[in-house]
């Protein structure tokens, strides 16, 4: 497990010297959030009503980021064959690239998200469960672009292609995210979208590292 | 061997044999299609009843539930023809994969075109955020998504490892999806949707609507089998192109 653990950190440390990673995530999802109230009017009630929809949406766009170069960069660079000489299973090895571009992506995206519900007028009562929902479900979709990173690994411009493959598939996820968030803005229990989200965000953990595992093996045949 | 009937299914995985093949069952296929069709459409037009709400419109059904069915079947056989690709390195896997993704996405653009004509004579609008339509919408969305793929990676082979992959996710989810779109719409959606439950289907609406989905899918297959065959044909023209142009590597 060392290999893993180095791989992690490597991924780590690169997104926080070469691509800044967490903080312009972050500064993305801000822009997103400010550019809403130009587009609809300043109408907080309004925007207090579609925000844990916009939060939701602006959470998967800003997954979407890097997913592109996720793969791609150790593609050009031979480190993934050095990822299939080394012995330990590739589908791991991807795990740990996606773990680590969600811990540079989701993971603050989540913590800070119930600052932005805050300027977005969400409900008091919805500002955990917003956390929550993200925290929950910002893995199942940083696995599902796992996957459609590994189809478009070998492809010169392959990032509008991936969103294309990868948004349908984020379909279940955002309805049971952003439900979550209005239920418990309305003060009704939130258990089973939060179920559903978790199930998703499990089914995908046994998913995207076999499929994308074997996507990147057939493409290298 | 040549003329010998294709004693296993490995045997069509040789472009001769199944042209060959594929050439025999075409015109049959063709002559029972039109067959079908003629008929179903006369039932379609003269001999099913106009329904007692909706009057005429409701003759949309005939073309419109056959195509959603075939949307589904479609992507039922580039599942299985995913898995002859993975498992089995069939090549005609691959190309019916091919084949099959451009008509699955056709079949369901026209469910839903078909289904939005017959929405606004009878819910008063084009398009209704209606569980099974958004349902139908995100399975055209996967089959663009299929289709983006198999024109971005150039090698054939690679292309069907991917989408054969790509086809597989898409499976698991597909449930998935219809599953967490129709709880969407139960919570969400205003009860003001006037919904098409109506009695159960009476027998002089159903068989002219069976017979129009066996010319449906005597349509799809027909177009499978000259797809497939002009994709063989693309293939070894590319190849000879190759060999013509003396790039190493390539054999006739």
């Amino acid at each position: 497990m060392t290999g893993w653990t180095a791989l992690l950190l490597r991924d780590l440390r690169l997104a926080r010297r070469v691509g800044a990673g967490a903080e312009l995530g972050l500064v993305f999802f801000l822009i997103l959030v400010s550019l809403l109230p130009f587009a609809i009017g300043a109408d907080q009630r309004f925007i207090s009503r579609i925000a844990p929809a916009f939060l939701w949406l602006a959470a998967l766009l800003a997954t979407l980021l890097g997913l592109d170069r996720l793969l791609q960069a150790d593609e050009e660079e031979g480190v993934l064959d050095q990822f299939m000489l080394s012995g330990t299973p590739l589908e791991l090895l991807v795990l740990a690239k996606a773990l680590a571009h969600w811990l540079v992506t989701g993971l603050p995206l989540s913590l800070v998200a119930p600052l932005l519900g805050l300027m977005l007028a969400i409900e008091p009562q919805a500002m955990v469960p917003l956390a929550l929902s993200l925290l929950v479900g910002t893995p199942a979709l940083t696995l599902i672009g796992l996957i459609g990173a590994a189809l478009t690994v070998s492809l010169k411009r392959g990032g509008l292609l991936l969103s294309v493959l990868v948004l349908p598939l984020t379909v279940p996820t955002l309805i049971f995210g952003a439900t979550l968030v209005k239920e418990a803005a309305l003060g009704r229990p939130y258990t089973t979208p939060l179920m559903l989200l978790g199930g998703m965000t499990l089914l995908m953990l046994v998913i995207a590292p076999v499929s994308a595992a074997a996507a990147l093996r057939h493409a290298r045949q | 061997m040549n003329d010998a009937r294709p004693t296993s299914w490995l045997q069509l995985a040789n472009p001769a044999v199944f042209n060959r093949w594929a050439d025999r069952l075409l015109w049959p296929l063709v002559i029972a299609t039109l067959g079908l069709f003629a008929y179903g459409l006369y039932g379609t037009f003269f001999v099913s009843p106009a329904d007692y709400q909706q009057g005429n419109t409701v003759r949309i059904m005939y073309i419109h539930v056959p195509a959603a069915w075939l949307a589904l079947f479609v992507y039922a056989g580039m599942v299985v023809s995913a898995l002859g690709t993975l498992v089995f390195r069939h090549p005609m896997a691959d190309v019916a994969q091919k084949a099959a993704a451009p008509l699955g996405a056709a079949f369901t653009l026209v469910c839903l075109i078909t289904g939005s004509i017959w929405g606004k004579p009878t819910w008063g609008t084009w398009w209704q955020w209606d569980a099974r339509m958004t349902s139908v919408l995100v399975l055209l969305l996967v089959y663009l998504g299929i289709m983006a793929l198999w024109r971005a990676v150039d090698d054939p082979l690679r292309a069907a490892r991917a989408v054969a992959i790509l086809t597989l996710v898409g499976a698991v989810n597909l449930p998935i999806i219809k599953f967490s779109v129709d709880w969407w719409y139960t919570l969400h959606q205003p009860a003001s949707v006037f919904r098409l439950d109506g009695p159960t289907i009476h027998p002089s609406m159903l068989k002219p609507l069976l017979i129009m989905a066996l010319g449906y899918l005597g349509l799809y297959l027909v177009l499978l089998l000259v797809r497939m065959k002009t994709e063989l044909t693309l293939r070894r023209i590319d190849r000879l192109q190759r060999l013509a142009a003396g790039i190493p590597g390539e054999r006739a």
